[in-house]
């Protein structure tokens, strides 16, 4: 069968294959509802495990063999250490030297650390990667190099696909901190303590094979438990499975940018004007210092007025816990941990609280957190005159960032990216996107420093802001502004062959990721 | 001719800014290299503008190679120009169209509570400047450049006065020491420049020198408005002679106070509670006041504690300085609020105002508040309040109709 392209809803060319397998056009939001059974595990039978618990393997390259690695097999790891994460790397060490081909690598995220799986992409030891490729990882593929087509999914959209059966994981590795021999394990503790393995949780509940790797074996009973050990098969010890420092990664920190210090006020007040902050609000920040700052000033007006939040959603980090441990916030609904501060308030909080992609984000559950928030404050590499936002490549067409929880977020009653106008030159606002990873009915606000454009569907902030000092302009205003400043950029060349689709937290495919083309004109 | 000359910066930290190389040749056309991190958007537009400047010049063979990190295209043209010009000896400057909205000028007694200075080398810390909204804008082209790069900084300041937009802040100049300085005029008086700061100022005659200039500038380029000057005493003779330089001319519309330089001159050590400075700082506040113009203290150059600051800005409003000079954009939120007046100065300036209303439609000759009789003075200063208080915002301007709906 070879690859056709049609036009989805939003107007954008993608396949109707994809690594051989069938796919559905993004049809819009809310529209694509499948029916059936949600996809199951084998049944196994605990007569095929130790009676003692006791479900040690010597070292990860036995686990992997007797977790049936073969050619074509689908191998998944999560991002809990981010950047300070070695387990990936060695899984694909082991494959290459037994000779596996054809693999696919279904992260729940990949960072820089994971550079080294570029020689294997390289000789043929993987096929593809489904999930984020970033910096140097997006750069190979947006070069054409990868054999096989990336596909790059929400968190959300991780779990549904695992939920509905559009990939079915051979063998999960999941690293943790701490775990005992029967395989319950946790993040929470150890001397690789990242948080929480909510990413991990489908993978334990739905792969073949469920391998837990620690660096500290604790006797059983591991409680509590993050990972639950009847679902996992093997457990390995291995010296060290990721570095403590690189956990905490680089966008944790407040911003000391005054422009971006502005943005994050500007952000704030926006939200105080639309009546946004009231006793018992709810809000998501992402990482990134602009998003952090943010919540450092709705702390600022909730202590000022005597108010509190009811909970705040996302990536916890020290600024969420000194809000939690003040009063001004019930709890932290914690999606993934951001710094030791996180991980220590995740022990000691009560109203620090796991959760996951299935509770917060998932398409196939009845209901999830994400669209119970009050507002909700991300970032974007481009935004477009219909409010359409790319968070995956860069206007030069580079594939270079993951979608992660962004698309998730979408749902929430208020949408709001700050962004600024133009980066060095690089303008953020366009005539178009390069690749549309969030479709603009579900974008409500885009902050800038020179002006704030509110989503024309939203007639009632529009309604609420009309007398405001804020500079509340159109979109079409700020493109003009930044094309005043930038110049009109030229378009980035492509070629037709397609590297990598863009999924819609349903499943279908919203976009398009081209190989770039580098050939001088 | 074969002399090879760099202008601009590159390096992991510099951003929004080039490196330009120029090598004149004898033959060979032109042999022209871009790197740009934005090559894929704005390429075929950096290799057009370089062209053009090149024939402007009428440069038909050279080597020239453009190292980008986002330069904007008034960067770029200030970088080629300023390396056309090392080696070719011209007056001649290629000029972009001057931005429409900055085609404003300034009075004599607006407001000047915040000016953010900027260094005049530095084109990242420039382009967003505006947004922060400071009453006036700095392009420095003295301490905060250093001596092998003030050259091409007039070129940077010039093209950023003209095609920049500052959002409505006063377009302001610290041009070098005199007579280093004269020269700079050149830069920056055709150029949209509304006010020039003249540093280490000593003396009416360093006035009266720059002022010549200008004339002789404006009269070459018919410019009929006016260009204020707003010298900075720093030193020991400076504080002397304070009066003689703030009525040295009609267009002085400021007296800054710089007291790192003061307080080396006298060879005193700058402290946090400012003793050793008390006598120049009011010094200039009183030649200010007796000339009819503005006292600006110095900077505060903790740019993290802005606790210090708000502290610094209630002293100096308290020895009657209207502003003060801010180097960290987070500074200017916190200098407009603090040199503003407070809401128990704003009500108590309305009730006087409102007393004073009442007395002369009562015909009484005398006004009193409480048990306060209230005098000429009283009412001046009063009326000052609220007209500083609804320049900062503190206070509608349609106060009066609003007290009376209440």
């Amino acid at each position: 069968m070879s690859v056709k392209f049609e036009k989805n809803v939003l107007g954008r060319l993608v396949p109707n294959l994809v690594n051989g397998k069938i796919q559905i056009p993004f049809q819009g939001v809310g529209k694509h509802l499948p029916k059936g059974n949600k996809y199951g595990a084998p049944i196994v039978s605990c007569a095929d495990f130790p009676a003692d618990g006791n479900k040690i393997v010597p070292n990860l390259q036995e686990a992997l063999l007797k977790a049936g690695l073969r050619n074509g097999a689908v191998i998944s790891t999560h991002h809990h250490f981010r950047n300070g994460d070695l387990l990936a790397v060695q899984i694909f060490d082991i494959a290459h030297s037994l000779g596996f081909k054809d693999l696919v690598w279904f992260p729940s995220a990949s960072f820089e650390c994971h550079q080294p799986l570029i020689n294997y992409l390289e000789d043929g030891t993987i096929h593809h990667i489904e999930g984020s490729m970033n910096g140097s990882l997006g750069r190979f593929a947006s070069e054409g190099k990868m054999k096989g087509m990336g596909v790059l999914r929400s968190h959300g959209g991780r779990h549904q696909a695992i939920q509905d059966g559009e990939i079915v994981i051979d063998i999960a590795v999941i690293a943790a901190p701490t775990a005992d021999a029967f395989g319950n394990a946790t993040g929470d503790r150890g001397s690789a303590a990242c948080g929480l393995l909510g990413f991990a949780l489908a993978d334990s509940q739905y792969a073949t094979k469920v391998i837990v790797a620690t660096d500290n074996i604790v006797p059983f009973p591991c409680v509590p438990w993050q990972i639950q050990g009847n679902n996992v098969d093997f457990v390995v010890v291995l010296d060290q499975i990721g570095i403590p420092e690189k956990i905490v990664s680089g966008t944790t920190e407040i911003t000391k940018s005054p422009d971006r210090l502005l943005l994050a006020e500007m952000t704030a007040q926006f939200c105080d004007e639309a009546g946004i902050i009231h006793d018992g609000f709810s809000f998501q920040a992402g990482a990134g210092g602009t998003a952090l700052s943010i919540g450092v000033y709705f702390a600022e007006m909730l202590r000022k007025r005597g108010m509190n939040a009811r909970f705040a959603r996302g990536g916890s980090n020290k600024y969420l816990v000194k809000m939690l441990e003040e009063g001004l916030l019930d709890y932290i609904l914690d999606g993934q941990t951001f710094d030791l501060e996180g991980v220590r308030s995740m022990r000691e909080n009560k109203g620090h609280v796991n959760t996951s992609p299935f509770t917060s984000y998932n398409y196939h559950g009845k209901g999830n957190f994400a669209s119970m928030l009050d507002v909700v404050v991300l970032g974007a590499t481009e935004v477009d005159l219909n409010f359409n936002a790319n968070v995956v490549t860069h206007s030069d067409g580079i594939l270079l960032h993951g979608v992660g929880g962004w698309q998730n977020c979408l749902f929430a009653k208020c949408t709001i990216l700050p962004i600024p106008l133009f980066r060095d030159r690089i303008p953020v606002i366009r005539d178009e996107v390069t690749t549309i990873c969030g479709p603009g009915e579900l974008i409500d606000v885009i902050v800038t420093e020179r002006g704030i454009a509110i989503n024309p569907m939203r007639t009632d902030l529009l309604d609420k802001l009309k007398y405001s000092n804020l500079p509340i302009k159109t979109m079409q205003q700020l493109k003009e502004e930044v094309d005043a400043i930038c110049g009109v950029p030229e378009k980035p060349m492509f070629t037709n062959n397609p590297i990598a689709v863009v999924k819609w937290v349903d499943g279908t495919v919203i976009d398009t990721v081209w190989e770039v083309d580098n050939t001088e004109k | 001719m074969s002399k090879i000359v760099t202008t601009g910066n590159i390096g992991k930290t510099v951003r929004s800014d080039c490196a330009v190389t120029l090598e004149l040749t004898d033959s060979g056309g032109i042999d022209l290299q871009i790197e740009s991190k934005v090559k894929v958007l704005y390429g075929k537009q950096i290799e057009e503008l370089a062209r053009e400047i090149l024939a402007f010049y009428k440069i038909k063979n050279a080597i020239l190679l453009i190292e980008d990190s986002g330069a904007l295209p008034f960067v770029l043209a200030a970088r080629l120009e300023a390396v056309i010009r090392k080696l070719i000896n011209t007056d001649t400057e290629f000029l972009l169209p001057l931005l429409s909205q900055n085609q404003y000028h300034t009075a004599k007694d607006i407001s000047r509570v915040t000016r953010l200075y900027l260094p005049g080398n530095s084109p990242s810390l420039m382009i967003n400047a505006g947004i922060h909204h400071p009453n006036g804008i700095i392009l420095d082209l003295e301490d905060a450049v250093a001596p092998d790069k003030k050259y091409e900084a007039s070129f940077l300041v010039r093209n950023a006065l003209r095609n920049l937009d500052f959002y409505g802040a006063e377009r302001m100049v610290r041009i070098n020491q005199i007579p280093r300085g004269l020269d700079d005029l050149d830069f920056i008086v055709p150029h949209n420049v509304n006010l020039i700061l003249i540093p280490k100022c000593e003396s009416a005659a360093q006035i009266h020198q720059v002022n010549e200039r200008i004339e002789v500038l404006k009269t070459k380029h018919n410019i009929n408005t006016s260009i204020w000057l707003m010298p900075i005493i720093e030193s020991a003779m400076g504080v002397i002679k304070s009066f003689e330089i703030a009525t040295a001319a009609y267009n002085i519309v400021a007296l800054a106070i710089g007291l790192e330089d003061y307080t080396a001159d006298i060879g005193a050590k700058r402290t946090a509670e400012g003793t050793e400075s008390l006598f120049a700082q009011s010094q200039v506040v009183n030649a200010c006041r007796a000339a009819g113009i503005q006292p600006i203290d110095s900077v505060f150059s903790d740019v993290s504690n802005m606790e210090a600051l708000k502290n610094n800005v209630l002293q100096s409003k308290a020895l009657g300085f209207e502003g003060m000079g801010c180097i960290h954009p987070r500074q200017i939120k916190v200098v407009h609020e603090n040199f503003a007046p407070d809401s128990d100065e704003i009500e108590k300036a309305k009730q006087i105002i409102f007393a004073f209303r009442e007395a002369i439609k009562k015909g009484l000759g005398v006004v009193s508040l409480g048990t306060k009789m209230i005098d000429a003075p009283i009412v001046k200063r009063a009326q000052q309040t609220i007209e500083k208080a609804i320049k900062s915002g503190k206070l509608n301007p349609n106060w009066e109709d609003e007290e009376h709906v209440c």
